[in-house]
């Protein structure tokens, strides 16, 4: 019997020494840990995307226990989280994040407009656009190279046809891709149906034609047509303020080069 | 400690990172080689973190296995014992870090616990055992000797792989040979190339 017994307690021993020698080192070695921030980590929605500015969502929270950070810098929870978070923190309501969406501001796929160069470099626009300004014809438009579409967490941008498209039910507005595309052409505009000139050109009008079928020549007819005072041309292209735009579609049917569209956004958002 | 000792110890470390690489000779602790190997600063963290694991478990298990199992004469029991022990180490290795080096900690996160189950670990501890048995001037200090180069061999191997795969990153790969495919055939040639460590040691100081 001894010849099973004797390894079984062996064995045995030894796992009860190593056991009780963990426990007391937990106990002896215990690290307080911040319950505050970890409820608040439970409340933010966990995509580590970086958005707030912090190194991932436990480190905003451990901020926002401290009271270092305020709560409304996350752009994926949105107002929701937000709310939850500063009503948990007792700071009560009153902090209101508008809800936005990206937006790429241009639509120069191959049908409108063509590349420069015969690119076999890097796959990534940061490379591509180290070299003379880019690899499109338009020095402001789209490469097409996705480097937004690499930043994105949640699969909200594709590029087709040379083009970046934004999928705004997709979208979460963490801002990644606004910094991720070296030609500044994405940005994060409100979550509401309204018209969004996607075109990014400033040269002048002539220059514009050259290079793209539907590049905005600032030819101010859409800043005549609106009625509301929200679009205005400047450096010869159109920007529309969100704040005044109601959506009615003027300046649409008014542009010649058909670069402002109406941005269609869902009611719900796919999580 | 005379000067034929201390040679054969410089030997047993060299021996241990070059000839008898963990990683590129053996093919122990493929998994992490494969795994952690595509930024530097974390392929530098995992490996000093399995070095250190190494050392520490091979000055443990040594003396169980030598005054414990050997005198009871169950040294079958090596493997399940061994492992016991490593895995209860990382885990007393973890709590430490997390007291008094908070940012290791933090740095390490998941590979920490990842080390329990590495086989290059367990490989150390039960090779040197192996060692011992063969040569008896093998003893505890040229066990700590070759762990702690086993390590240090872990740590080289991924540093020159990690650099392999981030100068991968900007090639031009055919489509079919990207990602995984790409990274195997690397880490044959690199382990190739190690081949011709071979003899190189015993030539050296022999």
């Amino acid at each position: 019997m001894n010849e099973i017994w004797i390894p079984v307690l062996l064995v045995a021993g030894i796992g009860l020494i190593a056991g009780l020698g963990l426990a007391i080192a937990s106990i002896v070695m215990a690290v307080p840990k911040d319950e505050k921030a970890e409820a608040i980590t439970e409340m933010l929605p966990g995509a580590n995307c970086g958005a707030c500015g912090y190194s991932g969502c436990a480190g905003y929270a451990a901020a926002l226990s401290k009271g270092e950070a305020k709560p409304g810098l996350c752009a994926p929870g949105g107002a929701e989280t937000a709310a939850e978070i500063s009503e948990f923190l007792g700071l009560g309501g009153g902090v209101s994040i508008e809800k936005k969406v990206a937006l790429v501001h241009c639509m120069g796929s191959y049908d409108v407009t063509s590349d420069k160069m015969e690119y076999q470099g890097i796959q990534s626009c940061a490379a591509a656009a180290l070299l003379a300004g880019g690899i499109t014809s338009c020095q402001f438009g789209c490469m097409g190279l996705g480097d937004c579409a690499k930043a994105c967490s949640y699969g909200a941008i594709e590029v087709c046809n040379g083009m970046a498209r934004v999928d705004p039910s997709r979208c979460r507005a963490c801002s990644m891709c606004v910094a991720a595309c070296p030609k500044g052409l994405i940005s994060l505009v409100p979550y509401t149906k309204q018209a969004v000139v996607r075109c990014s050109n400033c040269d002048k009008g002539a220059d514009t034609m050259k290079v793209c079928k539907i590049g905005c020549i600032g030819c101010k007819k859409c800043e005549r047509t609106c009625a509301h005072n929200a679009i205005h041309v400047t450096d010869f292209h159109a920007v529309v303020d969100p704040t005044k735009c109601i959506g009615c579609g003027e300046c649409i049917e008014a542009c010649p080069r058909h670069c402002i569209t109406m941005l269609e956004v869902p009611e719900e958002r796919i999580s | 400690m005379n000067a034929d000792t201390v040679k054969s110890l410089v030997a047993i470390f060299l021996a241990a990172i070059l000839t008898e690489n963990y990683i590129l000779n053996k093919f122990l602790g493929i998994c992490p080689f494969l795994g952690v190997s595509k930024k530097l600063n974390t392929a530098v963290g995992m490996s000093i973190a399995v070095t250190v694991v190494m050392v520490i478990s091979t000055a443990v298990t040594w003396p169980i296995y030598t005054y414990i199992l050997v005198p009871m004469d169950l040294t079958y029991l090596q493997t399940i014992v061994f492992i016991l022990i490593i895995a209860a180490l990382v885990q007393l290795i973890e709590i430490v870090l997390r007291k008094f080096m908070p940012p290791l900690y933090n740095a390490l996160g998941i590979y920490l616990p990842l080390i329990t189950t590495n086989c290059a670990v367990l490989g150390v501890t039960m090779l040197v055992i192996e060692k011992g048995a063969a040569d008896p001037t093998f003893g505890y200090v040229q066990s700590l000797v070759n762990a702690f180069g086993s390590g240090v061999g872990f740590l080289v191997a991924m540093v020159l792989f990690a650099g392999v795969r981030e100068r991968l990153e900007t090639c031009d790969i055919p489509k079919s040979l990207r990602g995984l495919p790409i990274t195997l055939i690397a880490a044959s040639l690199v382990a190739v190339s190690f081949l011709g460590f071979q003899g190189l040691v015993d030539n050296l100081l022999g």
